[in-house]
């Protein structure tokens, strides 16, 4: 391939994955009567209003501290459940091993749509609507399997010598665990916890039926639910748009490799 | 290693307790509450054992919800796989930049699906879009019967290649640099090699990717109940949407608890159906 061929070639991969977030973004900066005129596509006076009013107007910012707690706490409890049973999948001597796995793996198949109903019913029985323990209960669930299956594959990986002798120097199995097996798996513990983030943090379809106020909305139904006096408020959307990709293509940019890492370990080698 | 002590299923021990409150349990509830007329607000609950699940397949709102869910799945999976593929050989040859290049393919696939919906529905606008203007028409793209499913396709479409591209690209790295060179020895052309050494080695992964991703596109919601809301006039509602009509908005919990379990019914045959190619691969 020429190099000419092939930077063209990058350059439409680049502008078919970005464009969509350029022309928000340059959404986001217009002030409301220059969106009903194209052209020109750029802002003439661009504006911060917009950002200014995702937060003074509405009440985003609570819906970013939801967002962050629900996503933070099911990490949290998904790596502290998910590590103890890879662990007791790759180096301990337990019977129904392979059934175990395959069972994770069809629960990681489940349509949500299959289980939301009887889950809403559990909820309201417990009285957690519209609470952040009724999704971190859900999410944490249900991002179990890709966590076993990411860190029972690191933990395989780790010699079983190093696990003998953690034994042998006198740890009791959850000892050898804690202090031996669990820092030499971090790379796969981090891998995991950005993408048990991610998904916490864009679920929509659990968040839409569990929560009901601000107290305990997420950035997902947020968005899709921005209320507009008459007409949608597009400007706004794309600012609040903005302020939650920002974060995620951080994290994508610092961590693209233990991502990329993550996914497969889930996909290829499973 | 040490024998077994009972000490040692404690460690699986929260793992099953929170799979069986929350998968288990709910999905025995599902297969109740599917098989009873059930009303949230008049508290009504009867037992009417098969009648929803016959009542299925004489309701033509939910026989044209299979046939979008279907047609969903069938062309956005196809298109995703193919071009897919197009970009992880692409990034496969890629010497420089390649890591940039990969992280800024992976940002679609990384920000909410109700994010990628709302951007695209702005950039589908009929009157101030931006698609309208660079192509110079004036197409009411969600509006409209043949438009607005192909395009949630096409959002779709963009919001997971990158996806599938970065899953085949790894599965291309795991095929010896060895081979492509005896190929070429051997007087082999460029698409002789794709045929006969590339897409044989990469069936595997490849059959992975259309698992997950075939499933994923048959359960789908957010994506086109943000777009488009199912809409115009039920051109664009899956069974995902409908069960959730049903369910939340008409609060039938029978009726659609069985549209739900039959959702799960179906991608339970999909995932048969591609586990056991892949294990027959394998033997």
């Amino acid at each position: 391939m020429g190099v000419v061929v092939r930077l063209f070639a990058v350059a439409l991969i680049v502008l078919y994955c970005v464009g969509p977030f350029i022309w928000q973004f340059i959404t986001s900066l217009k002030p409301s009567h220059e969106l009903t005129t194209l052209p020109p596509l750029l802002p003439e006076d661009p504006t911060l209003e917009n950002y200014l009013s995702v937060f003074r107007t509405h009440p985003f910012g609570r819906i970013i501290l939801n967002s962050t707690i629900v996503a933070s706490l099911t990490t949290v409890l998904s790596l502290a459940i998910g590590s103890l049973s890879a662990y007791a999948l790759a180096k301990l001597n337990i019977r129904g091993k392979a059934l175990f796995l395959a069972f994770v793996l069809s629960v990681s198949m489940f349509p949500p749509i299959a289980t939301v109903s009887p889950l809403y019913l559990i909820i309201r029985l417990l009285g957690l609507r519209d609470t952040w323990w009724a999704l971190v209960m859900t999410y944490t669930t249900f991002s179990l399997p890709l966590t076993i299956w990411i860190l029972t594959n690191f933990f395989r990986a780790i010699p079983n010598e190093i696990y003998l002798a953690a034994l042998v120097d006198g740890c009791t199995p959850f000892q050898a665990f804690r202090r031996v097996l669990l820092p030499l798996a971090l790379p796969g513990i981090s891998a995991t916890a950005i993408l048990v983030f991610i998904f916490s943090w864009n679920e929509f379809l659990f968040a839409l039926t569990f929560t009901s106020t601000v107290k305990s909305r997420t950035i997902p139904v947020g968005i899709a639910l921005f209320p507009g006096i008459h007409e949608i408020p597009w400007a706004e959307i794309s600012a609040a748009s903005v302020i939650v990709t920002i974060p995620i293509v951080v994290v994508v940019f610092m961590f693209q490799r233990r991502i990329i890492e993550g996914l497969t370990a889930g996909a290829v080698k499973g | 290693m040490k024998k077994t002590g009972t000490g040692d299923y404690l460690f699986i021990l929260p793992s099953v307790v929170v799979f069986f409150v929350v998968t288990i349990y709910p999905l025995i509830y599902l297969l109740w509450l599917s098989l009873h007329r059930r009303h949230l607000i008049f508290d009504i609950s009867r037992f009417v054992f098969l009648d929803n699940f016959l009542f299925l397949f004489t309701d033509p709102r939910f026989l044209t919800a299979l046939k979008n869910t279907v047609y969903f799945t069938v062309v956005s999976v196809s298109l995703e796989i193919t071009l897919g593929l197009v970009i992880a050989l692409f990034l496969n040859n890629l010497t420089t930049g390649r890591g940039i290049v990969s992280a800024i393919v992976l940002v679609p696939w990384a920000v909410p699906t109700v994010v990628s919906a709302k951007m695209w529905e702005w950039l589908y606008n009929p009157d101030y879009g931006l698609f309208n203007y660079l192509l110079g028409v004036k197409v009411n793209w969600l509006g409209s019967p043949f438009w607005a499913m192909n395009a949630a396709i096409f959002m779709d479409v963009w919001k997971t290649t990158p996806f599938v591209a970065l899953l085949l690209t790894a599965g291309l790295k795991l095929i010896p640099s060895e081979l492509y060179h005896a190929a070429r020895i051997d007087g082999a052309g460029r698409w002789y090699i794709f045929r006969r050494i590339v897409l044989p080695l990469l069936k595997p992964i490849i059959l992975v990717v259309l698992l997950f991703r075939t499933i994923d596109a048959f359960r789908v919601f957010d994506a086109i109940y943000v777009l488009t809301g199912g809409g115009p006039a039920g051109t664009t509602e899956t069974l995902s949407i409908y069960a959730y009509r049903i369910l939340f908005q008409t609060l039938q919990f029978g009726y659609g608890s069985a549209i739900a379990m039959f959702i799960f019914m179906c991608v339970g045959l999909i995932s048969i159906f591609y586990v056991s190619i892949l294990q027959r691969g394998f033997r």
